[in-house]
């Protein structure tokens, strides 16, 4: 039986010891967490199936995975905040029953989630033990916060006083406040659910030195990341997941970024995606040198009558405040946009309306549709029906019952509030929105998002049928079989930039992956 | 049509209905939720209407009534401009104090400076638009919350008033002035009239103008409504002037009745108009409510206040009930939104 002691997990080469130890020895050695069999069902999906795993102490264990893979609420359950349909979860060799982050804390195990859970007017010192305030009797003794706080800071390497108030860090320090509050319960075990994501490369480097650091006291740190780059910077073994199950779990030394693209991105292409082929016409929009406050950098791109060209992408590339930022929604810093030739000078929605443009936002709840009134007053949102200074109420009544049955949208009455209906069908509410605007170029955010695999096919119909009447449309999507069905030609964005066009005959889902991952081209 | 009103129309038949079973019950409740206030609160008014007519001798008499209408047109009047503030989210809290500055002005602009009393009305009408209008901008160009713009007004509006009057009330409108609180055309009060202009006027703004549309739509979601090109903006400030103008007017009406500009005049007048807004169905995270739900409102608040002088009870225990009114129909408004689900707000 091995013992892990800080000789074995001193400095860089012993972070490596600690992994072959692992690898060589699994099952002898006293694992910080050991998975055996777990699943995670929720009603009609199984998130994550029989996954068996164990992590070491001092490893920095990442788990990779397209969205819905099931590495969140594989954490989740470690983490005691799900329970476990099935199966069984050691934590320091002690097996453990769902009993609520409580209790995760007590174990040792802490979670920083991508959002970060501080208040942000209390100070440092108040946020890092929120319910674990140092004293009796309900007083805070406040010098022993304030001395354990700066321990703590320095662990985390975050040189500021911890009388700060919490809402005037920068993201990449309120991260480590985080860090530091997960370590405040004496963690054995890290979870850190992207926490890149939200920093620029020279944080992010920090960050790994913080990781290493934390690793060489014994910690396990288990690292969720979409980042190919950065799997091989930070992480000792990798495991990847896809549609909840382990796929492999392998020291990063024996893969390449080429075979983890495989393995994270190797399914069948379902053919639920009817796209014709149509001629394409001429350059209808056109947008140049756009740039927006670092999330959008100097992008240009045509798209053609007819066209449907997909935006590639990681969460936070940039392809949404693009979007929102040829629509008007937020005014561009610098940049043009034109349609069919002629320069807009778009100042908000209206604008790019009257122009032709037209947008379904990625969240139909939070932007799209006004959910507690009907399907007509939905449709005819961007453009009313108007008699003089009146709205035409039996136009408005002909062209919504119009649109419905065109787009076949399951309502027996256009009056019907929309939050009444399935989310395929509301997306089509906003569909008819723009169509009745006259909307010529159509950004479509995530438009498959939430719906079942039947609504989605019917929506992509309509997109598709769309384009063939000449229309051009711009798709942005996650799910790459999406785009790579869909779309005549991939824009892929990679922080804010335009970084690569991939033309249809040479659709890959590893080029792409490579593309917006930054990972280097190189499996060809 | 609103989507409050109910209709005769066909039931869905179920049918491609994703919920086929369930769908037809939703429906139904979906197409009541709205009206159930208004039909509750018209329920309401009924009863305590009847209850009063046997108990209070006094209450059922030419006279009583024609006061009540009188008192309940003032309440009315500025219930429709803040129904209108309420369906986009929003709330005007200032209107009792801004009603006040709109009689004081009003009344001087007859008694000191000699107009005709149709100049007169209509200056406190203006005034009260203009008070609406600060609330406006401080809403949609500053980014106040509508609470505390219009919180601030309220004590703005009441400051002005004490500062033009010196707190002592302004009298000597001409005798014309009285008819617009006291007279009577034919059989029907003049105030009545003004109420039924009103809420035509603004039952045709809510269900037939693009400002109505907006309004509910911001108040279902202002973001949607933004990103489908609507002004936002613009219409939120419209609105709280409309509100304000309503208010002005509410305030020339009273001061008709009592024939003199008094500077306190309208104090807490507020509540008993957003209850009447709230009691007749309006949601107060926006996006619904309608002209005559909040008439019924206003017409129970009066009746309730009516009927307890008439019975000899004393203002504050009317504060207690009025205030109770308040909980149990913002209670049922959310009862009603969590039972369909509508959402978790």
């Amino acid at each position: 039986m091995i013992r892990i002691t800080p000789e074995l997990v001193d400095a860089e080469r012993g972070r490596f010891a600690v992994a072959e130890s692992v690898r060589s020895h699994e099952g002898d050695v006293p694992l910080a967490v050991r998975l055996t069999a777990v699943s995670k069902r929720f009603p009609g999906v199984i998130a994550v199936s029989e996954v068996d795993l164990g992590v070491a102490a001092g490893e920095v264990h990442v788990f990779a995975g397209e969205n819905g893979a099931g590495k969140s609420t594989l954490m989740k359950m470690v983490a005691q905040i799900e329970a476990p349909t099935s199966g069984t979860i050691e934590i320091g060799g002690k097996p453990v029953s769902h009993q609520g982050p409580g209790a995760a804390r007590e174990l040792g195990v802490s979670m920083v989630h991508q959002e970060f859970a501080l208040a942000p007017d209390l100070s440092v010192a108040e946020n890092l033990f929120i319910g674990q305030e140092p004293g009796r009797f309900g007083w805070v003794a406040k010098g022993r916060e304030r001395r354990n706080a700066r321990e703590l800071l320095a662990r985390v390497g975050l040189d500021i006083v911890p009388e700060r108030k919490v809402g005037s860090l920068s993201t990449a320090q309120q991260q480590r406040v985080e860090i530091a509050k997960a370590l405040a319960v004496d963690a054995g075990v890290l979870i850190l659910d992207e926490p890149t994501a939200s920093l620029t490369e020279g944080e992010g480097r920090e960050l790994f030195g913080i990781i290493g650091e934390l690793c060489r006291r014994g910690i396990a740190v288990l690292y969720i990341s979409h980042r190919l780059d950065e799997i091989f910077e930070v992480g000792d073994r990798v495991t990847v997941m896809r549609d909840g199950a382990v796929v492999e779990t392998s020291p990063v030394s024996e893969l390449d970024e080429a075979r983890l693209v495989r393995l994270m991105v190797g399914r069948d292409v379902d053919n639920l995606y009817p796209r014709t082929h149509t001629e394409l016409g001429p350059v209808r929009l056109s947008v140049s040198g756009l740039s927006r406050g670092g999330q959008v950098r100097d992008v240009s791109f045509d798209v053609r009558a007819g066209e449907i060209v997909g935006m590639a992408g990681l969460v936070g590339a940039g392809r949404t405040e693009l979007a929102r930022s040829v629509f008007g929604a937020e005014v561009p810093d610098s940049g043009t946009v034109s349609l069919d030739g002629k320069p807009l000078r778009i100042r908000g929605p209206a604008d790019a309306i009257a122009a032709g443009l037209g947008y379904l936002t990625e969240s139909r709840k939070d932007d799209g549709l006004a959910l507690q009134l009907g399907v007509d007053k939905n449709i005819t949102l961007a453009r009313l029906p108007m008699w003089s200074v009146l709205i035409d109420l039996s136009e408005e009544r002909e062209l919504t019952q119009r649109h419905r049955d065109n787009l076949r949208i399951r309502t027996p009455r256009t009056s019907r509030p929309v939050r009444m209906l399935s989310g395929g069908n509301q997306q089509k509410v906003v569909l008819a929105r723009w169509l009745e605007a006259g909307a010529e170029v159509l950004f479509c955010d995530e438009p498959g998002r939430g719906m079942d695999v039947g609504a989605k096919s019917e929506m992509f119909a309509e997109l598709d049928s769309l384009a063939s009447q000449g229309r051009s449309i711009v798709l942005i999507s996650s799910y790459l079989p999406e785009l790579m069905n869909m779309c005549d030609r991939i824009l892929v964005m990679r922080a804010g930039r335009l970084v690569g066009e991939v033309a249809r005959e040479e659709f890959s889902e590893e080029r792409i992956v490579a593309l917006a991952t930054g990972a280097k081209d190189n499996h060809e | 049509m609103s989507e409050q009103t109910p209709t005769s129309e066909q039931q869905p038949t179920g049918g491609r209905e994703p919920e086929a079973g369930r769908g037809l019950v939703r429906s139904l409740s979906d197409r009541l939720s709205g009206a159930i206030s208004q039909v509750a609160a018209a329920g309401a008014l009924i009863v305590v209407f009847i209850v009063l007519s046997i108990i209070a001798p006094s209450f059922l008499t030419a006279d009583n009534l024609f006061n009540l209408g009188s008192q309940t047109s003032v309440k009315a009047v500025m219930a429709v401009g803040v129904t209108l503030v309420i369906i986009t989210g929003g709330i005007d809290l200032s209107v009792g104090s801004v009603a006040a500055l709109s009689g004081v002005v009003g009344v001087m602009l007859m008694a000191t400076f000699g107009f005709n009393p149709l100049i007169g009305v209509l200056g406190g009408i203006v005034i009260g638009a203009a008070a609406g209008l600060v609330n406006g901008l401080l809403v949609s160009m500053v980014g106040l919350p509508p609470f505390i713009a219009t919180l601030g007004m309220l004590s703005v509006a009441r400051g002005l008033v004490l500062i033009v009057t010196g707190a002592v009330a302004v009298f000597g409108a001409p005798e014309s002035f009285r008819l617009l609180g006291q007279g009577v055309i034919g059989v029907v009060p003049i105030p009545i009239l003004v109420i039924v202009v009103v809420a035509l006027g603004g039952h045709f703004v809510l269900t037939r103008t693009r400002l109505g549309r907006y309004a509910y739509v911001m108040g279902s979601n202002s973001e949607a409504a933004r990103l489908s090109g609507v002004p936002v903006k613009r219409h939120t400030t419209s609105v709280y002037v409309l509100s304000g103008a309503l208010a002005g007017l509410g305030g020339m009406i009273a001061a008709s009745r009592i024939n003199s500009g008094q500077p306190n005049f309208g104090e807490g007048l507020e509540l008993d108009v957003i209850a009447a807004v709230v009691i007749g169905g309006a949601s107060l995270f926006g996006g619904r409510g309608t002209v005559w739900g909040s008439l019924i409102g206003a017409f129970l608040v009066a009746v309730i206040r009516n009927g307890a002088v008439q019975l000899g009870i004393n203002t504050f225990y009317q504060n207690v009930l009025i205030g109770v009114i308040i909980w149990l129909a913002v209670w049922w408004d959310r009862y009603q939104r969590r039972k369909l689900g509508a959402d978790s707000g």
